[in-house]
């Protein structure tokens, strides 16, 4: 992180490079070099409050991970929409506790937008010591099932994408 | 505009106008606060989504250039509307709200435990 003092986050510079572009929508060199000034100096004076996040480890990983969370996002939305439309005893609503592997702040807090996006289940709280994660989910005929499927399908993706120790 | 581009962008429009709906049956449907919680998922998530792609076509077609920063809206929503619906679940479960009877699982009474 000391490396560059003067270009603190490389990757987080081009994320806001690409969002100025998109968000004037034209690609011309003015506006090209705004975007890397802005990209460069918001960095710069926020760098004492920023989180660290890992290094990607396996970035075609990370990609296909994503395509299979939107996939994912699809399925779920037609199951729920079936659940919202159908009668109401054939829901099972629960309440899950998820044993959390990761430690990490970035990651964690990934993992929990991605349960909440996926319809059907929503974060509902963490534990003060970030080791135990509450959802709530719609459908749950089978608690330990789910739970486990939750784990396999994305903590364990995120673990080995990210350069992160899990303990 | 090509017929068929119409029709496409008529296609993703009906189908994010569909889903937005849905979730406002579940809103309006599901029997507690809970369960409610998962309507503004759908229509965050496939609402928008297809009628942000029906935009995207139709720009791109009718100004003869590439506009995508309608995906700026998908980024925001992916990174703020998970953040809220933690921050009212959390708030629902400090007051004690009520769930279904048939819910299952322990509910945490304030944070933690």
């Amino acid at each position: 992180m000391t490396r560059f003092a003067w270009l603190p986050h490389p990757g987080l510079s081009l994320l806001l490079t690409g969002v100025w572009l998109l968000l004037t929508n034209q690609l011309s060199l003015g506006h090209l070099l705004l975007g890397l000034f802005l990209g460069w100096v918001i960095p710069l004076l926020l760098r004492r409050y920023l989180i660290f996040v890992p290094r990607v480890r396996k970035p075609l990983k990370l990609c296909l991970f994503l395509l299979k969370v939107f996939w994912d996002i699809v399925v779920a939305n037609l199951h729920v929409a079936r659940l919202v439309l159908g009668p109401k005893e054939r829901l099972n609503p629960a309440f899950l506790e998820v044993p959390m592997v990761i430690e990490d702040e970035f990651l964690l807090a990934t993992l929990a937008c991605i349960i909440s996006l996926t319809p059907g289940t929503v974060s509902a709280g963490l534990t003060p010591d970030r080791k135990t994660l509450l959802l709530h989910a719609l459908d749950a005929p089978d608690i330990k099932a789910l739970v486990a499927e939750l784990k396999h399908r994305y903590e364990a993706p995120l673990l080995e994408i990210f350069e992160c120790s899990p303990t | 505009m090509p017929f068929w581009i119409e029709l496409l962008i008529c296609a993703f429009l009906l189908l994010g106008s569909l889903f937005a709906l849905v979730g406002a049956i579940g809103l309006y449907r599901l029997p507690d606060f809970f369960t409610r919680l998962h309507a503004p998922t759908k229509a965050t998530t496939l609402g928008v989504g297809g009628i942000i792609i029906a935009s995207v076509i139709f720009f791109s077609v009718q100004k003869q250039g590439l506009s995508l920063h309608e995906l700026l809206l998908t980024l925001f929503l992916f990174i703020t509307a998970p953040v809220s619906a933690h921050m009212l679940s959390k708030a629902a479960l400090q007051q004690g709200l009520p769930a279904m009877d048939k819910t299952r699982g322990r509910r945490w009474k304030d944070d933690g435990f």
